[in-house]
């Protein structure tokens, strides 16, 4: 640090040496007139005996100087001099540069976040998702994460497997918890044995759930989310040991996971231990996401091969009961896809994030261009100055380096800005953002995206400065000193960099507004589909479930759910309630199967697989979904177990030819199950997201007769979302009155998921609207840049030429035609940037395509829209400026300069 | 400049050590040092302002001198500079260099004039 007390310490020093020589010239004076000579003459003798006091002074203090660093630091302060004596220019630039770096510092923290960070657990690269392929599984496979595992693919891979370290299993699941605070529907993970050592993050207080507590007629345990345990127990330590109940069962609480810990991507309050029975597993019961981590130095490769080798060990290994095939999977042609976690849980959001991200960044070279725009003038201006300099021995490199310090501080000085900027910018990019982005809460501004942005400064400070530094260096000096008189107008050359600039511009600037505009036609597209709902707004939905322990016996379920309804449809407002197994874009699917239609012989003797859903009579109604033909259900159905089903449009089509055909119709499950009749045919539902296709699906009532067992033994759906119509939906007073209708029937059932049709559908489109808002953004703010930078550059010209206009007013110009020719020369730059723009946007576009939904990435009514929109706009930039052209009085034009 | 012909370059390092030695007697200013030179050597060498003040300022950076504020001889305010004990051991050091480098001269032409 000696340097730094050095540096600081230099002014006395160079005081000492001024004082020293003038003491010296003193003393040597005196001297002189002691022998006579007079003061002046004495003085003039001394100072030519001594030399050059300026110089010397300045050798001397060079000691305490590093030249480069010091003339580094002059230009610095030099720059800011400079942007403080134009402080127009100064926050022009520097608001310009604040607003695109920070945009792209959120961006990309977001991207940082959610795609380059590690996923937080140890190791976490030897993390993968058991993901099974099942391509021979219809429906099954199709849709959603591939084919999940069944216990008995847990107890075959586990005992079995090779490659992995440790793996397990685990599966969603809502429990109550009563005796803590009023009764509540808490989110729970159900885990194997193996979850937690896979993930391999120690608990924050007490113990691991292991494999003691799996024993399933053992003492019964759970682990606490750090959330929950701050919420319900106020973070006490002493809840170790105490129990509460989940479900009416009795469960030790044994320990609590740390903050921020989730389960892959799953936030939960509660883990309970799965607690199979490996004696009574069937080789069905695809309903477990499995997790593992493999053996260091193991690849994913591996890992397929090895568990490809334990499919047929399972198939060997378990059946589904007597007088089933066990081998019938293998038309299933199950093969493991592992894929590494974090490929999981990115999912699919990378496409957006990545086309985000290079919007942002266009936007952020649309702002270079404007800055270097910017700086082009101001280099013009001072175009004398530097040619004096340079005339004076400043080397062009000393020049050079100037101009890019002032730059890359402006750069600098706008990165410190867009920090402040990004903060503010991420909470609204999150407000906007698509719930479901993964690892939401591993956003933040961190020292990776703080480097990002440093570095996104500096280069961008080299980018603009280094357009108007080359334009010099590129320039001779004489002639710059010449020509820089009183010619008539600039030379072109010096017009040029800047019309480059504009053109470019242009060009970015429909790169992102074509892409705006595919996000807007592609929104309207999907807006314009026919969910298989209507009017969503004044439809409530809710989640309810009654647990076995609370009701065991179905049929008293399936009352509650009346009596529920019932309660629901007498409040004031409402005119209709149902309920279902699920409602469409919940991503849940309640199950699928076999459906054999009567009188059809399937290709390989096995029927594709169907989309389940369990509904009540008028859930159809309360939904605003379209009855094709037929008639609904009626409790009398429900109640009688009639063998009455209801089938989606398509499926009627793909079996019977039409809706209207359908009705009579039978189909039944599998091939000794006793046979349904089609009552009913809804239109079709886009339960999978209005992108999606729409399903087949069979609609059962919600009592019925169970399949899966031997003797039929009734069952009802324990889980079903309940659906309101009423012109109230959504407001407060509404779901207080729902509340107490749902409790007036049993006061420990908790709500759960209370959301307008409306929000569960926005929610659908999220990703969508996030992008089209994102690309709405950095499309408009391209244009108005663009539109600026033409701006910029016709008046310039304007001004530059002021003298020229007059003289051909003088010689008796039209006013129109001389507006025209400047709004002509601002239309020939916007031509030549819309045809480069429409070339790279067309080879862009293409990247965009899997955001695109009903609409070509080629759309000629886009790539014709968009460059007549940016025509228009600059010829209006243009118009001003070249109005004030022909307003210019030629006699004042002549005299001035 | 004073740069008169008939005094010719010192070699390198003799100002700073003509510097020192002269600081070894009594701390002086920057004139007075010029002087003293001068006096000393009878007008044989005379130190030139413009290398003086740079070489102090060297010195300095070194830690051989030191700048105290003072007063000249004719009150005026000035920096007087001191030999410090790191300048003192330069300077022996360079006194021995510099004796074994006349020794080695003065043979040299001793054998050249026979």
């Amino acid at each position: 640090m000696q340097w730094f007390a050095q540096f600081f310490s230099r002014r006395r020093r160079y005081e000492d040496i001024s004082i020293s020589i003038q003491e010296h010239i003193e003393e040597r004076t005196e001297e002189l007139m002691v022998d006579g000579i007079a003061r002046k003459q004495a003085e003039q003798t001394a100072r030519r005996e001594f030399g050059n006091v300026t110089l010397l002074e300045e050798r001397s203090r060079e000691v305490w100087t590093w030249p480069v660093f010091d003339s580094i630091l002059a230009d610095l302060k030099f720059a800011f001099r400079r942007l403080r004596k134009s402080p127009g220019f100064a926050a022009t630039v520097l608001l310009t540069l604040a607003i695109g770096i920070g945009a792209n510092t959120t961006v990309f923290s977001v991207v940082n976040g959610v795609l380059l960070k590690p996923l937080p657990y140890p190791d976490s690269e030897r993390l993968v998702s058991l993901w099974l392929n099942a391509p021979g599984a219809g429906g099954l496979a199709n849709f959603s994460n591939g084919l999940q595992l069944s216990a008995s693919m847990y107890f075959t891979f586990r005992e079995h497997n090779r490659t992995f370290q440790s793996m397990g299993i685990w599966t969603p699941s809502n429990a109550s918890v009563t005796g803590v605070a009023e009764p509540e529907q808490v989110r729970t993970e159900m885990i194997s044995d193996g979850v937690l050592q896979t993930l391999d993050v120690p608990p924050a207080v007490g113990r691991w759930l292991a494999q003691a507590d799996q024993d399933p007629h053992g003492g019964k345990t759970a682990m606490l989310s750090y959330g929950y345990w701050q919420r319900r127990f106020g973070g006490d330590r002493n809840v170790i040991g105490r129990v509460i109940q989940v479900d009416a069962q009795s469960r030790e609480i044994v320990g609590v996971m740390p903050r921020g810990f989730r389960l892959v991507d799953r936030e939960f309050d509660l883990l309970v231990p799965l607690a199979l029975d490996r004696t009574n597993q069937k080789l069905a019961g695809f309903g477990y996401s499995g997790i593992a981590r493999l053996k260091p130095g193991i690849q994913l490769a591996q890992a397929d091969a090895d568990i490809a080798r334990l499919i047929p060990v399972w198939m060997d290994s378990f059946s589904n009961g007597p007088g089933t095939n066990p081998h019938y999977y293998e038309i299933w042609r199950i093969t493991p896809g592992f894929r590494s976690l974090k490929q999981l849980v990115i999912g699919n959001i990378s496409s957006v994030l990545w086309v985000v991200m290079a919007t942002v960044g266009l936007v952020m070279l649309i702002v270079c261009t404007n800055v270097a725009n910017l700086l082009l003038v101001r280099a013009e201006s001072r175009h004398q100055e530097l040619s004096i300099r340079a005339a004076l021995g400043a080397s062009r490199m000393r020049i050079v380096r100037e101009l890019l310090i002032e730059s890359v501080s402006l750069g600098i000085f706008g990165g410190v800005i867009a920090v402040g900027l990004a903060f503010a910018g991420l909470r609204l990019l999150l407000a906007i953002g698509p719930a479901d982005l993964p690892r939401l809460s591993e956003i933040s501004l961190d020292a990776r995206t703080l480097g990002f942005t440093l570095a996104l400064s500096v280069l961008s400070g080299l980018l603009f400065g280094s357009i108007s530094a080359l334009r010099y260096a590129r320039t001779q000096a004489s002639a710059t000193m010449g020509s820089a008189t009183r010619t008539a107008s600039a030379g072109r050359a010096r017009q040029r960099s800047r019309s480059v600039l504009v053109m470019a511009q242009v060009s970015m600037a429909l790169i992102l507004l074509v892409s705006a505009v595919l996000m807007i036609r592609t929104f309207a597209a999907l807006r314009n589909v026919e969910p298989g709902f209507a009017d969503p707004q004044h439809v409530q939905t809710m989640h309810i479930w009654i647990p076995d322990l609370l009701i065991s016996d179905p049929q008293t379920v399936t009352h509650v759910q009346n009596n529920i309804a019932d309660q629901l449809a007498a409040i004031p407002g409402v005119t209709s309630v149902g309920f279902a197994g699920a409602v469409p874009m919940e991503n849940t699917d309640p199950n699928w199967d076999e459906i054999r239609v009567e009188g059809k012989i399937y290709e390989g003797g096995e029927p594709p697989l169907r989309l389940f859903n369990f509904v009540s009579p008028a859930y159809f109604n309360a939904m605003g979904t379209r009855l094709v033909a037929g008639r609904d259900f009626t409790w009398t159905d429900l109640y009688d177990l009639r063998p009455r089903v209801i089938v989606s449009e398509n499926f009627a089509r793909e079996s019977w030819g039409s809706a209207s055909a359908a009705v009579g119709k039978r189909l039944r499950q599998f091939s000794n199950s006793p046979w349904q009749e089609a009552i009913g045919v809804v239109e079709d539902v886009r339960v999978h997201g209005v992108d999606e296709k729409a399903p087949a699906i069979v609609y059962w009532p919600a009592m019925l007769n169970n399949p899966y067992t031997p003797k039929p033994t009734i069952d009802a759906p324990r889980f079903v979302t309940f659906a309101i119509r009423s012109d109230r939906a959504g407001t407060e007073g509404f779901l207080k009155q729902v509340q107490q209708a749902v409790w007036s029937v049993n006061a420990s059932l908790p709500l759960a998921s209370v959301n307008t049709m409306q929000e569960i559908y926005s929610q659908s489109l999220a990703r969508t609207s996030f992008t089209l808002v994102m690309l709405a953004i950095a499309g408009a703010m391209a244009l108005a840049l663009s539109l600026i930078g033409i701006y910029g550059v016709i008046s310039y010209a304007v001004s530059q030429r002021t003298r020229e206009i007059g003289i051909r007013l003088a010689l008796g110009a039209q006013k129109g035609a001389l507006r025209w020719m400047f709004v002509r020369s601002a239309l020939a730059l916007t031509g030549v940037g819309v045809v480069i723009g429409l070339g790279a946007a067309a080879a862009l576009m293409r990247l965009m395509k899997t955001l695109l939904f009903g609409i070509s990435p080629l759309d000629p009514l886009t790539f014709l829209a968009v460059p007549l929109i940016l025509a228009t706009a600059a010829a209006l930039a243009s118009y001003l400026p070249a109005r004030r052209a022909a307003g210019v009085d030629p006699v004042e034009a002549l005299r001035a300069e | 400049m004073a740069n008169n012909s008939d005094h010719r370059d010192l070699f390198p390092g003799a100002l700073e050590l003509m510097i020192l030695q002269s600081l070894r007697l009594k701390p002086m200013h920057g004139y007075a040092l010029v002087k003293h030179i001068k006096q000393v050597s009878d007008d044989l060498l005379q130190v030139e302002e413009g290398s003086l003040y740079p070489a102090l300022q060297r010195m300095l950076k070194e830690g051989w001198l030191e700048a105290e504020t003072g007063t000249s001889a004719k009150g005026r305010p000035t920096r007087i500079y001191r030999l410090t004990d790191a300048g003192i051991r330069h300077l022996e050091k360079e006194v021995i260099s510099v004796e074994k480098m006349f020794a080695g001269i003065t043979r040299v032409l001793a054998v050249a004039k026979v």
